[in-house]
């Protein structure tokens, strides 16, 4: 398990400065992007432009460049091109956002994913089972910026049931930070939600036959035990997986579009700004702090799997 | 060959069995693919959904029949001081705001510069979806923005499925070192985060276009979007056919065509690839559903599609900005999305159902 562990983390570090490197040369190939000649200005000289290059180190081989860049992120010294501010301190400034988000999209849809992929699942092939497959599928089919956008519209804007974007901290105040909350998280959910009770359902059914669960029942077990205890046990597990990394992603900056529509400035609204204005270092910052989760994540989930189910050797 | 994950029903006489399962229809001399058909034929749901879909990529083909002769207008005309007839009614097509009297005597303030509403087809054919506020046609608009969409969503689907098969093939025949270095680009990619590699290629390369190795495109060429969402989906078709010929490559099939002399080329596409086609067709009706998505996203982020070229994605973000006075702007084009998704999952799921009829549990009571 340690050796695991370890293996996993330095595989970890390798794919991060891999990833780290990639950004790098997606953006060092931009043509028109020459951050030292947008610094400098529209009265810029030819003087002011090989000041600025040469301060930012972008006259040096682009390997030299990424390891000043990696060594300044890692310092907190690695500021953005366009409003000067520390990439790190801002990133840490979206943190308490961005985890508010996802962690309470997160209950939201493992509760509701596993309740409906149950319900749906017990009562395979009826009524209740072909309604919530219907509304499973529309909830996946949605792009989640467009929902946001028409809940917003109707339920903020027309209605005043909820308030208008924004974002409240929760030591100011945890009823307001709740209530800001409550529509960016059951956009941000509602497409986890459909996907996992597809997911889980199916999962089920494919248990629900096995022997093991036959012979729990043969015993006199009680429906609801046997669910519970022996068939979602089981069928639960691939949910870890998913869960796992769909968390991370969306820890990692993937809430950018639910971030976007209700204006909560976290992680990845720190990342949409900084696409447009082609800003590389806040965009190294959050990728890399995105893939970290990821990263992160995925071994977590290994070591998860293995203890919910032995059958799993760690390698 | 004998199992006993179907219990009562146990039984050696496989071909017996699989005839059961077609409802007591002979299956003797029937192809797969020819049991597929069938059983896919008796899903209306699925069948339907296909035809929504096809409706949908056949409207927004005739999307210049329909400017010509329903709207009567091209997607970037604009008719911002013009007027339209409705029920015999002249109508500003944008509001021109001003000061009118009501009919109590009450002074009503209009506001200016809000566009005409969905008219259906009161005004013979004309915004039946509205304007903008510029006066220009939002259903044409839609039609010429789903020519993109799809265009994009289904190429990058298809560019994805082929770089995903090939490199599922080089990488479960060969094994070994190919399988490493395949195996871990794959993990590379799947270490980012999707929407924000999508937005990183995006963004870069939509500045000056993409000039190298002798290809040109510009800035707004519709391949920028393509291939950067076909790149982040390698992965999710990739992982699951290598799985499959690893599994594949076992088999006694491919020993004897191995034995027999066939060359890699020929035991990976005579041999490999027809065992793995029905998973990749299935695979890539969901892909597509999923690449229209990340098109949208893209776009909505201007990542993706960029102006003058509408798609459904930078339609629905003109509309967030004027939600509050002309919600049909946001609202359209976004139940374009949901309809084309929508049909494309659902006849993704008949697919399936109809291609590996063992995946369906039958469930007991």
């Amino acid at each position: 398990m340690v050796a695991f562990v370890l293996r996993r983390l330095f595989g970890m570090l390798i794919v991060l400065i891999v990833v780290s490197f990639i950004v790098y040369v997606i953006f060092f190939k931009i043509p028109g992007g020459d951050p030292a000649q947008r610094l400098a200005g529209r009265t810029a000289t030819q003087g002011n432009i090989t000041a600025i290059r040469h301060k930012l180190a972008l006259d040096k081989p682009f390997y030299v460049q990424w390891g000043r860049m990696m060594e300044q992120l890692a310092t907190g010294k690695l500021i953005s091109y366009t409003d000067q501010l520390s990439v790190r301190s801002q990133i840490w400034q979206g943190i308490p956002v961005t985890f508010s988000l996802a962690i309470g999209a997160a209950i939201i849809w493992l509760f509701f994913g596993i309740l409906v992929g149950v319900i749906s699942a017990v009562t395979a092939g009826g009524v209740s089972d072909r309604g919530i497959t219907v509304l499973a599928l529309i909830g996946v089919s949605m792009p989640v910026f467009w929902l946001g956008i028409i809940l917003r519209y109707f339920l903020a804007e027309q209605r005043s049931w909820f308030p208008d974007g924004g974002y409240i901290p929760l030591t100011t105040n945890p009823a307001q930070w709740f209530y800001h909350l409550l529509l960016p998280w059951f956009t941000l959910a509602v497409l986890f939600i459909g996907f996992y009770g597809r997911v889980l359902r199916s999962n089920i059914l494919d248990t629900i036959n096995d022997d093991y669960v036959r012979t729990a029942r043969a015993k006199g077990l009680s429906p609801r035990r046997v669910m519970v205890k022996h068939v979602l046990r089981n069928s639960l597990i691939p949910i870890v997986t998913l869960f796992g990394l769909d968390f991370a992603a969306v820890l990692g900056g993937g809430a950018i579009l639910t971030e976007t529509v209700y204006e909560l400035h976290g992680v990845g609204f720190y990342a949409r700004t900084a696409i447009g204005n082609l800003d590389l270092p806040p965009l190294m910052g959050v990728t890399l702090f995105g893939a970290f989760f990821i990263v992160m994540f995925s071994t977590i989930v290994d070591v998860v799997y293995a203890w919910l189910d032995p059958r799993i050797r760690l390698q | 060959m004998a199992s006993t994950d179907t219990g009562a029903d146990f039984t050696l006489d496989t071909a017996a069995e699989l005839a059961a399962e077609e409802g007591g229809r002979g299956i003797e001399g029937k192809s797969p693919w020819f049991l597929a058909w069938r059983r896919l034929r008796r899903n209306w749901v699925g069948l339907g959904a296909l035809a929504v879909f096809l409706a949908i990529v056949l409207a927004c083909l005739l999307a210049p029949v329909y400017a010509a002769h329903v709207s009567g207008m091209s997607p970037n005309d604009t008719n911002v001081g013009g007027t339209i007839t409705v029920d015999g009614k002249t109508v500003d097509v944008v509001s021109s705001g001003g000061v009118t009297t009501g009919p109590n005597g009450e002074i009503q303030v209009k506001a200016g510069g809000v566009p005409i509403g969905p008219q259906w087809w009161h005004a013979g054919g004309q915004y039946v979806l509205g304007a903008d506020s510029l006066g220009r046609d939002i259903a044409t608009r839609i039609l010429y923005g789903g020519r993109n969409s799809l265009q994009v969503g289904i190429i990058s689907a298809v560019i994805c499925a082929i770089f995903s098969i090939m490199l599922a093939l080089l990488a479960g025949y060969f094994g070994g070192a190919s399988d490493w270095i395949i195996s871990r680009s794959f993990d590379l990619i799947w270490a980012f985060p999707v929407i924000l590699l999508g937005i990183a290629l995006g963004t870069a390369l939509a500045v000056n276009g993409f000039h190298h190795f002798g290809i040109n495109l510009s800035g707004s060429s519709l391949w920028i979007p393509t291939f950067v969402i076909s790149i982040v989906f390698i992965p999710y078709l990739a992982r699951p056919l290598r799985g499959q010929i690893l599994s594949l490559r076992q088999s006694e099939f491919i020993d004897a065509a191995i034995s027999q002399g066939a060359n890699p080329m020929r035991v990976m596409f005579s041999e490999l690839l027809p065992n793995i086609a029905s998973t990749v067709l299935v695979l890539f009706t969901l892909i597509v559903a999923s690449t229209i998505l990340t098109e949208a996203a893209l776009s909505f982020l201007g990542a993706g599609v960029q102006a003058p070229n509408p798609s459904w994605g930078t339609l629905i973000a003109a509309g967030q900005n004027t939600i509050q006075t002309a919600p049909w702007l946001g609202i359209a084009p976004g139940i374009a999305i949901v309809l084309t998704v929508l049909a494309l999952n659902v006849f993704g799921d008949a697919l399936r159902d109809a291609l590996d009829p063992r995946a369906k549990v039958r469930i007991e009571h």
